[in-house]
């Protein structure tokens, strides 16, 4: 997946990007951290084919993409295994095809038992662990993540990061996530890039060298720290 | 790698409740507001008797008598009973007809802009028109037989239907919608799969409106067309004529008691469709 000068200028003259440029490759997972409304989301709208840049370029294979959105975006009247085997419906398969694709993908997010209930059955935290099942069947290469876990509470957004990390050691996929939580990110990434508002311009990126699998307890590590002062800082920049 | 399954709480899981309050609390009320409408009612009617009025007003009693045929006033036994059947069958038919082409409309009109820019004005036109002075037209063009009463329950119910429907198509999440569009869903996915599911509370809300309004186009209907089997309506205005009030409160009932009927029907069955995911608000 590849940015090259990517810009976006909205037709009522907005400008929400300025020439990103930065590449995600297999079995990296790259974040984007930025205050909200700098043109986080428009990246990845851009990244997946729902909008479009008006300079530069987006390289990147569309044919099958992971998108995990803000909300856990789940039909209502389908329960959980078939909310999760919504895209191989989409897709054609059989029921038979579906039935084992969706099954490991449950397991994966440890929804097992769960497969009967209904999207108000389920907590947010569940209905987001929904949401990745659901985005984990076709298997795809390259995984979107935009501020999936913003609306919830703090512990079970820590323990759905360890989840998301979980999927990426397991699935090897490249990832672009977005969030405006600094620790989210140093914690999730092998590289996060920090990005102003209006235009959205990347200002500055670091390279996190923490091996995976991440414990929990490396949050409180004296070099997460550090890394995290250092963010905070490069962000309050962007902010002014 | 770690293939630790995270805990799932057994807390998590929400149980699906519904508002209970005590039997007593939600009967007794109403109970209360009933006796005492019975009460006004006979002292009302009583000071009629007084005043030898008695041809405008009946004891609830004698309402009763008439709901099972044979009144004080004498009517056929059972005329009652054949005429809510007839009234039930022409707002059943109407009502039926009206879902078949409110759900056309709404689709077609979702699926192709100009249809809808073409369409929409004369749909409101159906919903403002009085029904009462459009009847006498369509008994002059196509009789005044069953066809014209049905044709009054299909007009006067297929507005609901149609702006319902309308609006619960359009009601899906946008990104709801933006899954199907990156998976290169049809359009035809697209409606089967996510507008008219998430259209279903909505559609029932305008059936239960039309529920109501489809009995009363049947009655109205009835009111205005005497040929052929005679209906509700057609009792309501026989009762009226002849200064029969309590087989005239009875019919009045009667016509009530169908429409509610009608609509409780299909609010059961809308909420049966969705329990599983909609919460009245």
């Amino acid at each position: 997946m590849v940015f090259d000068h990517v810009g976006k200028i909205f037709p009522d003259g907005t400008e929400a990007l300025a020439d990103i440029n930065f590449t995600v490759n297999p079995g990296e997972f790259v974040t984007v951290v930025g205050p909200s409304g700098c043109g986080k989301s428009t990246l990845l709208r851009i990244a997946s084919g729902l909008d479009h840049e008006t300079s530069g370029d987006c390289r990147i294979d569309r044919s099958n993409i992971g998108y995990v959105f803000q909300d856990a975006t789940l039909l209502p009247w389908r329960n959980v295994k078939a909310n999760v085997e919504l895209l191989a419906e989409l897709h054609g398969m059989s029921a038979t095809e579906r039935a084992e694709l969706s099954r490991p993908a449950i397991e994966l997010v440890g929804l097992s038992g769960f497969e009967s209930h209904y999207p108000r059955q389920l907590s947010g935290g569940m209905r987001m662990r929904v949401s990745l099942a659901r985005s984990l069947v076709l298997r795809p290469p390259v995984f979107l993540f935009d501020e999936p876990f913003g609306a919830l509470d703090e512990i079970t957004r820590e323990l759905m990061n360890e989840e998301a990390l979980r999927l990426f050691t397991h699935e090897g996929f490249a990832g672009l996530f977005i969030t405006h939580s600094i620790s989210e990110a140093i914690f999730m990434s092998t590289t996060v890039h920090v990005m102003s508002a209006r235009p959205g311009k990347i200002v500055a990126s670091y390279d996190i060298p923490f091996e995976y699998p991440r414990s929990p307890d490396l949050r409180f590590e004296p070099e997460f720290a550090r890394l995290n002062g250092e963010l905070s800082r490069a962000l309050r920049g962007a902010h002014s | 790698m770690s293939d630790v399954q995270p805990p799932v709480v057994p807390g998590e899981i929400k149980k699906i409740s519904r508002p209970a309050g005590s039997l007593a609390s939600r009967i007794i009320p109403p109970l209360v507001v009933f006796v005492g409408f019975m009460s006004l009612w006979y002292l009302y009617a009583a000071s009629l008797e007084e005043r030898e009025r008695k041809a405008t007003l009946a004891y609830p009693h004698q309402v009763l008598q008439d709901f099972f045929g044979g009144g004080p006033t004498g009517d056929q036994p059972g005329e009652l009973i054949k005429a809510f059947g007839l009234s039930a069958m022409v707002a059943l038919v109407g009502l039926i007809i009206a879902m078949i082409l409110g759900l056309t409309f709404a689709i077609l009109m979702n699926q192709a802009k100009w249809i809808e820019t073409s369409f929409y004005p004369y749909a409101i036109f159906l919903q403002t028109v009085p029904i009462l002075a459009l009847v006498p037209l369509i008994g002059l063009n196509i009789g005044f037989g069953l066809p014209s009463r049905v044709l009054v329950a299909v007009i006067i119910s297929l507005f609901p239907i149609i702006t319902n429907t309308l609006f619960g198509l359009k009601s899906a999440e946008k990104g709801l919608h933006e899954i199907f569009t990156l998976h290169d869903a049809s359009r035809m996915t697209r409606l089967f799969k996510l507008q008219i599911p998430a259209a279903l509370p909505a559609m029932f809300t305008g059936f239960q409106i039309s529920a109501g309004l489809s009995v009363i186009g049947s009655i109205v209907g009835g009111f205005f067309f005497g040929r052929g089997a005679k209906g509700l309506g057609n009792r309501v205005q026989v009762y009226a004529n002849n200064l029969r009030p309590a087989e005239l409160i009875a019919a009045i009932l009667l016509s009530a008691l169908l429409g509610l009927a009608f609509f409780l029907f299909f609010g059961w069955l809308g909420k049966r469709m969705t329990r599983n995911w909609h919460q009245p608000i």
